[in-house]
């Protein structure tokens, strides 16, 4: 037996082969760079704590390094194409903008009170924001980096982090912020499976009604 | 040589100084055997010593550690100074930091002591303390950043690299600086890093003669690379075109780690 839908439905890619695939390596580069970072951490921890050597990635420090300063050129080749996709194609328009402060207050408050909809294919001024957060720690993780890993030759743009020390607090405190989105990124994929499926095919099916204006 | 009461009770105060770190250096060491995320074997990256006899992930690490090795190679301007401090910011007291704990810290006697010096240079005669005195020395106030984090900043003086590699008629063109201490310690720089007007053969540390602790009686000191890049109690120095490695590179530090 078929199950036929109540309302006419059809499906459409949401997600541009680009994305997907520069999505999928951007994950694995994120999850190297971050338990292998939490080893590097571990080496010297400037706050009172810890991350768990289960958590870790490279199995001492020499080899946490190497992870680390291997999957920075996936991290930074990958978002680079990505961004280049986003800037031309006019992804990063299309999907993250218009974004207002009013806007993204209606949203929250409804999505608080669980009145808000969940379309496949089209960011709510919550999800917008949070894209654009996201983006925008990749840039300060990738900077902070930087200017860890050179601090003299790079020796500006470390002073812009207010030198080497305060560029190790500003790379940590970036990546809790990320490990903050990912933390919502997956939850909601998880109350709505769907969008997981999506990303892996890249096509969504909607309601008729749905894809109009 | 007996060390005087006085050095001896600093250097026990400093073991129960560095008492934690010590258990966490010893972790450090269970830490190559332990489990972790990596544990899985393909994903170790535990034993890149083993380098292109690795498993696969091994083998890729030491790649991009290789290619790491050449993009730093390129990014490094034998112009750009390391930062350099005022004397207020110097750090006080200064880590002793070495892959074993202060009781076995070389006790070398100035007096006897030579440095020798072999590979491609024209003047393979051994120095003493005194005749390196005599050569142009160059002070700084630099930060020493260590590949575990943290960083300390502290002055050193003593005879620039340059300065002493063209005194004894080095080949300025080979590729290589080594290293060989008298703690088993080893290391290498290449040759752009170490004819860097601040890397220098310290003799003295805060203004006095190197402390055992700090790599009597002499050291490297290189503000462009990581701390580990700067042997301590150094015993020969050797020019060549053969890739010499160094303690922790053979390890899997990265080597050129520059800054």
């Amino acid at each position: 037996m078929t199950l036929v839908p109540d309302t006419p439905s059809r499906l459409i890619v949401i997600h541009p082969l680009i994305v997907r695939i520069t999505h999928w390596i951007n994950a694995v580069a994120v999850f190297c760079m971050l338990f292998s970072g939490w080893a590097i951490y571990n080496a010297s921890p400037f706050f009172p704590f810890e991350f768990p050597k289960w958590a870790t990635l490279g199995g001492w420090l020499g080899g946490a390094l190497a992870w680390h300063f291997a999957a920075m050129w996936l991290f930074a080749l990958n978002g680079l194409a990505y961004t280049l996709y986003g800037l031309f194609a006019r992804h990063f328009s299309r999907t993250f903008f218009p974004v207002s402060p009013a806007a993204v207050w209606r949203d929250a408050r409804a999505a608080l009170r669980l009145r808000l909809a969940h379309r496949l294919g089209q960011y709510n001024a919550v999800q917008r924001l949070a894209y654009v957060v996201a983006f925008l720690l990749g840039i300060l993780l990738l900077a902070s980096g930087l200017a860890l890993w050179k601090p003299v030759q790079f020796q500006s743009l470390a002073g812009l982090f207010g030198g080497y020390e305060w560029a190790r607090r500003v790379h940590f405190i970036a990546m809790s912020g990320l490990v903050g989105f990912i933390l919502l990124h997956l939850a909601l994929v998880l109350i709505v499976p769907s969008t997981l499926v999506a990303m892996i095919t890249g096509r969504a099916r909607v309601t008729t009604a749905e894809t109009r204006p | 040589m007996t060390r005087d009461p006085e050095t001896a009770a600093r250097l026990k105060a400093l073991r129960r100084d560095i008492e934690p770190d010590l258990v966490k250096l010893e972790r450090r060491t269970l830490l190559r055997s332990g489990l972790s995320l990596g544990a899985l074997t393909l994903l170790s990256g535990c034993d890149l010593s083993t380098g292109s006899n690795g498993n696969v992930a091994d083998r890729v690490l030491w790649a991009m550690s290789k290619f790491n090795d050449r993009v730093q190679g390129w990014l490094f301007d034998p112009n750009t100074l390391a930062p350099t401090y005022p004397a207020s910011m110097i750090d006080t007291p200064f880590r002793f930091n070495a892959f074993y704990p202060p009781d076995n810290i070389p006790d070398v006697e100035g007096a006897d002591w030579k440095l020798d010096v072999s590979g491609l240079v024209a003047d393979k005669a051994p120095w003493t303390l005194a005749k390196l005195r005599t050569l142009p020395q160059e002070s700084q106030i630099t930060r020493h950043i260590c590949i575990e984090g943290w960083s300390q900043i502290g002055q050193w003086s003593g005879v620039p690299l340059k300065t002493f590699l063209e005194r004894i008629g080095a080949d300025l063109t080979a590729k290589y600086v080594g290293f060989k201490c008298a703690d088993r310690y080893y290391g290498s720089l290449d040759m752009p890093s170490a004819l860097h007007p601040q890397t220098i053969l310290a003799l003295d540390f805060a203004g006095k003669e190197l402390a055992p602790e700090y790599g009597y009686p002499l050291r490297v000191r290189v503000p462009t690379k990581l701390g580990f890049k700067s042997p301590k109690y150094i015993a020969s120095v050797f020019v060549t075109n053969d890739y010499p490695g160094g303690y922790w590179e053979d390890q899997g530090y990265n080597w050129f780690s520059g800054i």
